[in-house]
This record gives structure tokens, sequence and C-alpha cells, in this order.
């Protein structure tokens, strides 16, 4: 095993966090609030190509791995960044993989791929599918994106979305503040792929997006743990650091520890996406189903160790709290997630394994 | 960052593999099982044949050839699944250690052979009935008789005490300062007057001692480090302890209740693996089972870097048996009242292994270091928390 990363990682991990320590403070990720998104934010990252960077060479985009990409999306959880890098970045990948697969449809594919990476159109994913005339509900960056990619019974589709309060999109306030919508599918949807090959398009998009959630929900609970164990080693009760009680230690070593595996485990999801396909889908369930639960963890334990404090508006670990539970819950609840990992390890329930 | 495993791996797996289920026989395991006691002469034997038993030592000292680092990693691996009885040659291997860092000349002449040959045992003597995790406050006494020490005290948990060649001793020599300053560290021969084996039984069945040491004469020869030094001996022993891992036991756990969950069918015909609340429980572990190996896996990367996992090597231990525990006791409640039957009981699911991992759970988060001293380390080390 060889956790070290080269220098272009590096380089590209130094250029995000670089980017987020000036434009994605507490005070900016606070004014975005609570639709989550900050327009100026968003410019600067396309500047930085990140849509472009997770798009294969082959389609006009730089072929970033999947680890590189959730080396950025660690860094994205530490600032909990108002900007949709994940679901965009999933989207043109799908939106790429449509392209190369479905030759019916593949033109409708390749041309919105194009806008997106021309920065003229932001497109993302609804992260379940929906029935025939239903509405995808929670679309992550719904509240935001010009058009949303949905799988509608057994067709993916294109569907555009209008200006807020029309029959398209309808934003959700939330407990993440994240940018979400309901969104209805409008009769000018475009087909991207049909029958198994959409199912399967948009379940290999989700496994890139648990991947890439776990790796934010990663920087989540790294960064809680930090705010907190800055606090209990300043705060003083009794005449001692707050620290120096096993009560406090002993659940934030817990925490370093889960955070520290559910670390490893995401970046050999993200590995195994490239190098151990026939296990990728299940590390990439297991990854998402465990950062979420230590990031969860970790972010309560942070909070609760501020005493009073970590209660308050004021205090950062709030804004970390409250995004791990919406960015994991977005999808689905961890158990749902060690499920999806179960189908992958053992095949569907009524299979032979 | 790379996961792969050594292309080789499947081959060496398949090879280790093969040896253990041809040395450890049923009537092997259930011996070991029985009489609680993880040492065997036969076991031992077949691994030195195989040039096994002490890969990686230096061949002047009788040690076996090197190993690649992916193959000594499989083996042991694969006797932790099997419960092979290892652990006289664990405390035997972890004592040579200490006496290949501070041991006297003449001593690795005497023992080292001996000790990678397998024809001693040599055994722990830290714990006290007063004291465990703080091992430093132990009351053995050591008095000086001219070129002779007095030994008077007890020891407790001296797993395999009862057939052990020697103990690395902890003593007191000097009570009257600060508690890490007065002691020192003996490696005492136990096949003498003065020195005797009580079994002290366990729930996984383990058997252990407590040991009586009432005027026992050791020569100073016997002594490691300096005099009133032992704790910095101990210090160096106990970091070897502490990058444990639990993983292949907790996967060899997961890996007989998916057994189970295939082949057994609930009262409405439903296959046990189809149960969406069986599927959840299995994958939960076995994602601890994939986190353990990994957070493993970073300390030993990290020491191949040349960095001390510091922290990391007990969040090792720590995660991994905690990991062990949970997955226990969740997968026991998962199979139900079948999960009662006894280990290598007649009828019982998998051979009882769910009961017998229950039972066994319980030591690791206790030895080389509770789970609370782990979190000590971590808050401390790991985090630059306050003491």
């Amino acid at each position: 095993m060889d956790l070290s990363t080269t220098t272009e990682q590096d380089q590209l991990v130094d250029a995000f966090s670089g980017l987020y320590r000036k434009h994605s403070t507490p005070e900016q990720v606070r004014a975005a609030e609570p639709l989550g998104f900050d327009p100026a934010l968003w410019a600067q990252l396309g500047e930085l190509g990140t849509t472009a960077m997770a798009v294969g060479e082959e389609h006009g985009g730089w072929g970033a791995t999947l680890v590189d990409l959730a080396l950025v999306a660690e860094q994205q959880g530490r600032f909990v960044a108002p900007a949709p890098v994940i679901e965009t970045q999933v989207a043109a990948r799908l939106l790429a993989a449509a392209a190369s697969t479905s030759p019916s449809t593949s033109s409708a594919a390749a041309s919105a791929l194009a806008e997106v990476l021309a920065g003229d159109r932001m497109v993302t994913l609804a992260l379940h599918p929906v029935a025939a005339g239903g509405r995808a509900g929670l679309v992550p960056a719904g509240a935001v994106a010009d058009a949303a990619i949905v799988l509608v019974g057994d067709r993916l589709v294109l569907t555009p979305l209008g200006a807020e309060g029309t029959h398209a999109r309808r934003t959700v306030e939330n407990l993440g503040s994240m940018p979400l919508a309901d969104v209805s599918i409008a009769d000018d949807a475009v087909d991207l792929a049909s029958g198994p090959a959409a199912v399967g398009l948009l379940d290999a998009a989700l496994d890139d997006w648990l991947v890439l959630t776990a790796a934010a929900l990663v920087g989540i609970g790294a960064r809680a743990l930090e705010l907190g164990v800055e606090y209990v080693k300043e705060r003083k009760a009794w005449g001692v650091p707050i620290g120096s009680f096993q009560a406090v230690a002993h659940p934030l070593a817990d925490s370093a520890t889960a955070v520290d595996g559910s670390r490893v485990l995401a970046y050999k999801a993200a590995w195994a996406a490239g190098e151990q396909p026939e296990r990728a889908a299940e590390l990439a369930a297991m990854a998402f189903a465990y950062a979420a639960e230590s990031a969860r963890d970790a972010t309560y334990r942070s909070l609760h160790f501020h005493g009073g404090y970590g209660f308050m508006m004021e205090y950062d670990v709030q804004l970390l709290y409250r995004r791990a539970r919406a960015w994991a819950n977005v999808y689905a609840e961890p158990a749902a997630a060690y499920r999806r990992a179960a189908d992958k390890r053992y095949g569907p329930v009524g299979g032979d394994r | 960052m790379d996961f792969s495993k050594d292309p080789r791996s499947d081959a060496f797996r398949a090879e280790v593999r093969e040896f253990l289920a041809d040395v450890i026989t049923p009537e092997m395991e259930e011996r070991v099982y029985r009489t609680g006691v993880s040492h065997d002469d036969d076991f031992n034997a077949a691994l030195l044949e195989r040039g096994w038993y002490a890969p990686g030592w230096p061949a002047e000292w009788g040690g076996d050839a090197d190993l690649e680092p992916y193959q000594q990693d499989i083996l042991d691996e694969e006797m932790a699944r099997v419960d092979a009885p290892l652990i006289s040659r664990g405390t035997t291997f972890a004592i040579a250690h200490m006496i290949l860092r501070a041991g006297t000349e003449e001593m690795k002449q005497e023992i080292l052979p001996k000790a990678l040959r397998a024809e001693i045992i040599m055994v722990l003597g830290f714990s006290e009935p007063e004291s465990g995790s703080d091992v430093a406050s132990a009351q053995c006494r050591a008095v000086r008789d001219g070129d002779e020490w007095v030994i008077n005290g007890q020891k407790m948990f001296t797993t395999n005490g009862h057939i052990a060649d020697y103990v690395f001793l902890l003593t007191r020599t000097n009570p009257d300062v600060a508690k890490h300053k007065g002691l020192t560290m003996f490696l005492v021969p136990m096949k003498q007057p003065g020195v005797e084996a009580q079994g002290v039984f366990t729930l996984s069945g383990e058997r252990t001692n407590i040991t009586f040491y009432n005027d026992v004469r050791v020569d100073d020869r016997w002594r490691i480090g300096e005099v009133d030094h032992g704790w910095q001996v101990m210090t160096a022993a106990l970091q070897d302890e502490h990058t444990a891992s639990f993983g292949p036991r907790t996967a060899r756990l997961v890996e007989e209740c998916e057994a189970w969950a295939a082949e057994t069918v609930d009262a409405a015909g439903r296959r046990k693996l189809d149960d969406p609340d069986v599927r959840t429980r299995l994958a939960r572990a076995a994602t601890e089972v994939e986190v353990s190996e990994l957070v493993l896996g970073r300390a030993e990367w990290m020491n191949e870097q040349g960095r001390v996992p510091e922290a990391e090597g007990p969040m090792s231990k720590l995660y991994s048996s905690e990991a062990l525990v949970r997955a226990a006791q969740d997968l026991h409640e998962m199979m139900g009242p079948d999960a009662l039957r006894s280990f290598l009981s007649p009828g019982a699911p998998r051979e009882g292994r769910v009961d017998h991992y229950l039972r066994y759970s319980l030591g690791t988060t206790i030895y080389a270091g509770t789970s609370e001293v782990q979190r000590n380390i971590v808050a401390q080390r790991g985090l630059g928390l306050p003491r």
C-alpha cells in the first residue's frame, strides 16, 4: 500500500485549498446562505477548470483520475465551499459516458457536454430515479443549475431548469444550506439514453458521486475535529484545559481514528474505480456509508465539546455539523448505503450468492 | 496512491492456506481450544520445517530466510484467520527483540538461537494483580544479594507461564524513587524452585496464569538494561505491541456469517442473505474489516517511509480490536438463538465460530494496552491534547 501523492496532486490540492482559503471563508460561507451558492466562487472554480478536469481528454476534458477528484473533494468539505463541484463534475462525466455509449442519443449528450465544458451551462444530476410522470425531489444543485440529468423510468433525460417558481423547479430550504430543488421533468427534456444503458449510466455516476461525497465528508469531519481539538486545548474548567479530561479526549481520539479510516477508505474506493473495477462499486458505497457515519460523529462531538458556544450560530462548527448530515442524507442514510454495498458484494436480493 | 496487492499474492496465499489446512488438523484445533493453550509443538515444528517460523531474523542467530513484505503480511493474516496457536511464538519473539536490542552478548548467544528454533518459550511478566495498564506501578521486588538478585512477588496474566522457560520480568529494584525510576528488567529462568504458575481460565477459553515468585534467585547476568532503567526497556517493548491488528479475525468472522446467511433459510422460506437487515449488518462489518486493514496498512506504510506511526500504530490496535468487538456482538445478535450454540459443538452453525469470536473479542480491547490506553496515546500524541 502506498499513500503518497504525486507532485501534480499536491499542486492540485494547493490550488483548491488556496482558492477556498481566500474565497470560502466561514464569513463567505455564511453570506452564501441559505441558498448555499456563491456565484463569484463558482466563477473562480470555473477558471481553475473544475468541471473540465473531471472529463476524459477524448471528450475535451483534462482526464483527472477519481483519486485526483477525491483530493479536491476533501478540500471542498474542509471549507464547506458553497459551490456544487461534485454534482457538476459527476454530471459532466455522465454526459461523457452517455456520449460514447448510446449511439442513437449520443449527440444530445455530446452537445450538452460541449456547453458544460465551455462554461455556458451548469448541469447537475438527480441521485434517485423517478417514476414516469414523477418529480425529482431534492436534486443537488437543482436550485442553481441550468439543467438536470434525471432517470425517469428507464429513460435518462436532460431536463432544462427554468426560472424559480416555474413548474420546473422549486428551491428547497434545507438543513445543510445546499442549493436543492424539487424538479419537474420538462416537456422539452432530451433523451440521453434509454433501457438498461440508462440505468447503468446513472448507477455508475452514483458510484462516482458516492466516492467524491465520501471524500468531502472526510474533509468536513477532519475540519470539525481540528476545531474541536483547538477549542478543548484552550478552554479551561476547574483550572485545567478540558481536553485533559478523558471524557472529552477519548471520543475525540475515536473520531480521529474513524476520520482517518474513512479517508483511506475513500481513497481506496477512488483508486478502485480505475484499478480494481470488480470491487469499485462496493467500495464506493462502503466509503460513503463509513465517511457519513464518521463525519456525523466527529461534528457532533466537536460541537458538543464546544459547550454552549457550539450551539451558537456565531461558531463555525455548526456550519460543519449541518453539512455533514445534509451532504450525506441528500442521497440516503448510512444503512441504505451499506445495503447498496451489500447489493454490489452479494448481488441483488434473490440472487444466487 | 496504490492499493494494489502484489501480483504474486494469490498464489502465495493459496500456498499458505494449503499448508495451514494440512498442519492445523481439526484435532489440533480442538486440542488448542479445549486446553486453552495457544502453543503447539507440532505446529511450530511444521513452521520450522517450512522455513516460516522466524522469517527475517538474522541468520547468525538462527533466523529463517527473509520473506518479502507481502508474504509476511499474508502469512500473519492467514495464521490469525485460522486461530493458529501463536501466542507462545509471539511473546518469545517480542522478548527476543528486546534481547537483540538491549541484552548482553552472552544472553544473545544463549537465548536467541533457541528462541528462533522454537526450543524455548518466553513469556511476558508485566501485569500484576494490582496493576495492569499502569504498568510502571509494579510491586514485584528484586533485591540485590552479591552477584544475585532475590525476587519476590506475583504476576498476572502470564500466558503460557505454566510451560515457559523464561519470563521477561518487570521488577521494582528501588521503591524510594518516582515509580518509573525504580524498575529493572530480568529474564528469569522459570524452571527453578520458587517459581509457580497457577492456571487462570478466561471467557474465551484461553488459559493464562498467575505466577508466583518466592525467593527466586537469579544471577545478575540475566538482567536486561541498566539497574533502575527498566522503564526504558519496557517502553521499547510496548511500542512493538501497539501496531497489532485484529482485521484478519474480523474478516474470518464476517466470512463465516456470510456463508451462514447464504445457506440458511428463515421460517418464511427466505434466505437470510436476502434479508435487508442481515445485509446491512454484514456490509457494515465488512466495511469495518476494510477500515481495519487500511488503518494498519497506513501505519505500515509510514514505517516503510521511515516515519514512526506514534499515534497511527495505536489507532490500528484500537480500531481493529473495537471493530472486532462490535462485529462479534452485532453478528451474534443477527444470527439469533442458534448463535448460542457453543464453539465446536455438534449442530452449531459454522462450527459455532460466532460464539468463539464473541468470547475471544473481549480480550483484544484489553491486552497489549487497553482501548483506554490507546485513546490516551492517540489524544496526546496524535491530537496534541494535554495530559
